[in-house]
């Protein structure tokens, strides 16, 4: 046997009117579904087999910040598996603060965009091992890139974008990856605007093109509709690890069974 | 699962490492857990553990003024056990220098032995779940033949005797998952079994057992 890729539900905490931690996901783009408390959603795809967690803060604010840390020590208390935490971190206070929390690894996007130094700094004092950067790409189609693919007929890039996607930054994805690589991150979170909440699979040339690039992990994310498409970002693009949402909030696919099924097609998985 | 045990475990405080999820998992395998730098409160325990993420040098460096502490500790017979960096740190040196072109870092040399970094042509680091081998019998393997825990690292222990390689795993290479001394009361774990899922909790109760025998 060998090292296994990873099944990792991704939890997007929110607060909730009362202010309390809650797991809310989206549907159709943008409406937000409350799906239940983050740390009983946790113990359970910790029963069901989850290799890992991704917990994002979508608040966007210093009540949320808080609350999010203290979700994140009681999932930490109860759940004795990795635990990834992004969403607003900026500064090494932030890393030191989460990680203090309870979280294993941080996941850092627009701030390391505006200061890429925080890669360096950060791996230096915490390790490489903890520094995750994550990457919102969209796909664009004209001549300012840097690294192009072929994307149905047609040569395309990769761009960097922050906000949710809301706004570009002219950055070549493919280009920060290997720059993020060299200033100590140690793995790669790759995020689609164009795939997220399609449920119709992974950006294959985008994830693809990150792996084929880098040597660090690459954590695939946004798009998963079901097993198969599990099954194509792994041996398609050679991602090491799947994030998926929806379809393990609503109980659409189970995370034992994803995991079946890639063991019958031969992918190594932990059962 | 009942757990009746207590053992009076002293998890070593030298600045690097994820203390809580070290902390919480030995108290959900049945131990009392005490965070400390001081090598007199060792002796008081059960068992030690040395914990640790990040850098060679730079473990070795915060852990210099607890070395002969802990290097007595051990060659009194008594549990020491090192987890991921910590691990590493029990061996003779490390090719993890500072900067490159520096010689090896010394370690603990409380099992001989290098740590080397994995070849090119494998991702680095070595991050995820991945199966164990026990290759021979030590206290904390009961149980956790063929199952699967998580590793995160780049360099790997290669002790200068093969009988010191307690568990293997295949990333490439066979390289020890878990090794331990002669006598058996120095051992470490390359992964995390804080991180390990039931699998990690299995070990950490093989070896609160092991500290109150």
């Amino acid at each position: 046997m060998t090292l296994t890729k990873r099944i990792i539900p991704c939890i997007d905490v929110d607060l909730d009117e009362d202010g309390n931690a809650a797991v809310y996901t989206g549907v159709n783009f943008e409406d937000l579904e409350y799906t239940g408390d983050p740390v009983e959603m946790a113990k359970k795809y910790n029963e069901a087999g989850a290799d890992e967690f991704v917990f994002l803060d979508i608040t966007a604010s210093a009540e949320g910040r808080e609350t999010m840390l203290d979700t994140v020590s009681a999932v930490a208390d109860e759940v004795f598996i990795p635990l990834t935490v992004g969403g607003g971190i900026r500064t090494k206070e932030d890393i030191k603060e989460t990680l203090r929390a309870g979280a294993d690894k941080v996941s850092i996007n627009s701030g390391a965009i505006a200061e890429p130094s925080l890669v360096n700094d950060g791996a230096r004092a915490f390790g490489s091992q903890c520094i995750v950067i994550s990457v919102d790409a969209r796909r664009r189609f004209d001549e300012q890139g840097e690294h192009y693919v072929e994307v149905d007929g047609e040569s395309c890039w990769f761009e960097c974008t922050v906000k949710g996607g809301r706004e570009g930054t002219d950055l070549d994805v493919v280009e920060w990856a290997n720059e993020v690589e060299s200033r100590g991150a140690g793995e790669l979170f790759v995020n689609s605007i164009d795939a997220d909440g399609t449920k119709d699979g992974y950006d294959i040339p985008l994830t693809k093109a990150v792996c084929d690039s880098v040597s660090t992990p690459v954590i695939a994310s946004s798009g998963c509709g079901g097993p198969e498409d599990m099954y194509e970002v792994f041996t398609d693009a050679g991602a090491d690890a799947g994030l998926a949402a929806s379809i393990f909030h609503f109980d659409e696919f189970g995370i034992g069974e994803v995991k079946r099924y890639l063991d019958e097609k031969g992918v190594p998985v932990r059962l | 699962m009942s757990v009746q045990t207590t053992a009076d475990i002293v998890l070593v405080d030298y600045g690097l490492g994820n203390l809580r999820s070290a902390t919480r998992g030995l108290e959900r395998a049945g131990a009392s857990v005490t965070i400390s730098d001081d090598p007199e409160r060792f002796h008081a325990a059960d068992g030690v553990v040395l914990p640790g993420v990040g850098a060679f040098a730079e473990g070795m460096e915060n852990a210099a003024s607890i070395r002969d502490g802990l290097v007595a500790y051990a060659e009194e017979g008594r549990p020491l056990f090192g987890i991921c960096l910590g691990m590493q740190m029990l061996l003779t040196s490390s090719e993890e220098a500072d900067k490159e072109g520096q010689g090896d870092v010394e370690g603990l040399d409380l099992i001989p032995g290098r740590n080397r970094r994995f070849a090119e042509g494998q991702k680095i680091p070595h991050m995820g779940w991945n199966e164990l081998s026990v290759e021979r019998d030590h206290p904390v393997t009961a149980g956790i033949d063929g199952e699967y825990a998580y590793f995160v690292h780049s360099y790997y222990a290669d002790p200068d005797d093969e009988r010191a390689v307690v568990a293997e795993t295949d990333y490439g290479i066979d390289f020890p998952a878990i090794v331990a001394n002669e006598a058996g009361n120095v051992f470490g774990t390359q992964f995390h079994p804080e991180k390990s899922g039931e699998t990690g909790l299995r070990i950490l109760r093989n070896f609160v057992d092991y500290c109150v025998e």
